[in-house]
């Protein structure tokens, strides 16, 4: 595996199977982890952090999975690459950004990351495709314990796991999901859901984690609390929370089509029609009407397009995206062009499959 | 009357702390609320360019003014405040409030950790520790956080494998006790009968090991 091969695929976790794939686009677990005898990357040297990378490096290319796992260099890697990367969600925005000896380790078929010197020592990750946190901890638990056989975790019978920051200690996981919720955005109900969620102390994020809007009608909910519970009660607490929330979404569809049928149907070929046609087009507008069509695809209003196309779309109409699947640099407004194009490409090619 | 409340304030990361409430430098007076927290944001002292490490409410008339200020200028602020009033005058309690715990601050923000060298301050300002020491170093100050933060200060959840077979079975007693609390919580008590035998059969097994 390669920067240049992964622009011709796509995340196994976009593929739109799996439970409640309709409206659960992926589900994802984390775990922090920092090395003992280390100190933390805020009072990490050069010398430090080269070091906890080499340690870490080879524990994470042997570990008990099917396949191998591909490290890339980070700080070696251009900008561009870096971006390409974080839209893939195979690494944060802030290993992008930071400097210093760091990288990443990624899974056959893009469902593992595990992150070396980010916020913490090591971020290990896995996806998966719908609601399926039962396996992705399954797999992470496992990978944990394999990684734990080979260097010492920082950790304390009181505290748990420690980490960088307070926010992280004891289990260091964070259990999320990203969900589309165009029929509650649509409807505004969407807002109950945030103050439900910020009295049960869960967190909702846009697409791509902290600070980022919640752009094409995705959600990520995930856990604050990380001290106390043990991992499996707050995965569990958090798929009782979704299961509402999946029902609440299709309570509103169900409603929206009985209601509305003939105008939400035009809205969503409407932008159906934008998305074969435009000659430009941006990244949000891209997303607005990417989600109305998914929408459509779900409620059975639009023909000949599939739900992993649309979200393959997502990513890759994405700035970073183009530019890799054009090998050339691409100022604002010639990816405008280049993205019409290509999403007039990828859906003409889509529908002349289904005819 | 004036009257302040809090406020907020983006630690780490905002929505992480959006439930955060510090209780060890918290106080109230008949007027006013003023709660401050650990770290700082990365917001500006509105006065000058430091990093704001106060920040006040005031609702005054119905009307709501943020004010961001720097310890320094807090000062300022805080001893141009009306004076001549009696000294049971809540603004004057509450000037001398944050004077007191302005000086509380400074010598927990002196304080370090023997291993990395980090001061709180340090930690307060980039929302980050230093090392695995710090959580020892600074276990006054950070306990009351986490407890806010997390709603708990014992860890339940996975043990490394290679911990030893003594502190596996302390943190299996931890577990039980934890599920017991849960299930009497719940009114669970057949469960809680059970968890009530499991933990004594551990607690002698423990305790014999300690004899010998």
């Amino acid at each position: 595996m390669d920067l240049k091969s992964l622009t011709q695929t796509s995340g196994e976790w976009l593929r739109g199977t799996g439970p409640e794939s309709d409206i659960v686009v992926s589900s994802r677990i984390r775990l922090a982890r920092n090395l003992a005898q280390f100190p933390f990357l805020s009072r990490a040297d050069d010398r430090v952090r080269t070091e906890t990378e080499e340690l870490l490096q080879g524990p994470i290319s042997s570990l008990p999975i099917k396949g191998k796992v591909t490290y890339f260099d980070v700080n070696a890697l251009e900008a561009l690459d870096r971006q390409f990367l974080v839209e893939r969600q195979l690494i944060s925005r802030e290993l992008a950004e930071s400097h210093g000896s760091r990288g990443v380790g990624v899974g056959p078929e893009e469902n593992i990351s595990l992150m070396i010197n980010e916020e913490d020592h090591l971020r290990l990750q896995v996806l998966r495709s719908g609601l399926a946190l039962d396996d992705c901890w399954e797999e992470i638990n496992r990978i944990d314990d394999a990684l734990e056989e080979q260097v010492a975790f920082a950790f304390s019978e009181q505290l748990g796991y420690l980490t960088a920051c307070p926010t992280n200690v004891g289990t260091g996981i964070r259990v999320s999901a990203m969900l589309h919720l165009p029929a509650l955005a649509l409807t505004k109900e969407i807002q109950k859901v945030f103050q439900a969620m910020q009295k049960m102390r869960l967190a909702v994020r846009g697409l791509y984690g902290e600070g980022s809007q919640a752009m094409g009608d995705f959600y990520q909910f995930s856990n604050q609390v990380t001290l106390g519970p043990s991992e499996q009660q707050l995965i569990d607490k958090l798929k009782e929370v979704i299961d509402g929330i999946i029902k609440y979404e299709r309570r509103v569809r169900d409603e929206l089509v009985v209601k509305n049928r003939q105008r939400l149907h035009d809205q969503v070929a409407r932008a159906h029609g934008i998305l074969s046609s435009a000659q430009t087009i941006t990244s949000e507008e891209t997303m607005h009407l990417l989600s109305s069509v998914r929408m459509g695809i779900n409620l059975g209003l639009v023909d000949g397009l599939e739900i992993p196309t649309v979200n393959e779309l997502f990513i890759q109409t994405q700035p970073a995206h183009l530019q890799k699947l054009r090998n050339e640099k691409l100022e604002s407004s010639e990816r405008n062009v280049a993205r019409a194009a290509y999403i007039r490409k990828r859906l003409g090619d889509s529908s002349h499959e289904h005819n | 009357m004036d009257q302040a409340a809090i406020v907020v304030w983006d630690p780490c990361k905002l929505q992480r702390f959006a439930a955060c409430r510090l209780t060890w430098l918290d106080f109230q007076s008949p007027a006013v609320q003023y709660h401050r927290h650990p770290v700082s944001s990365m917001r500006k002292c509105s006065r000058c360019s430091k990093p704001a490490t106060l920040h006040i409410t005031e609702l005054k008339d119905g009307d709501v003014h943020a004010l961001h200020l720097c310890e320094a200028c807090a000062q300022d602020y805080l001893s141009n405040v009306e004076a001549g009033q009696a000294s049971d005058d809540p603004e004057e309690l509450f000037k001398e409030h944050i004077e007191n715990s302005i000086e509380d601050l400074h010598d927990v923000d002196q304080s370090s950790c023997p291993n990395c060298g980090i001061t709180f301050k340090e930690f307060r300002s980039q929302g980050r520790l230093g090392c695995p020491q710090c959580y020892l170093a600074f276990e006054n100050e950070l306990l009351p956080l986490l407890e806010n933060i997390h709603g708990e200060t014992q860890h339940t959840g996975k043990l490394p494998q290679r911990a030893p077979e003594a502190s596996r079975r302390q943190f299996e007693l931890i577990k039980l006790r934890n599920r017991l609390r849960s299930a009497v919580d719940a009114e669970s008590y057949e469960e809680a009968a059970k968890l009530r035998d499991e933990i004594q059969t551990l607690e002698s097994a423990l305790g014999e090991e300690g004899e010998d």
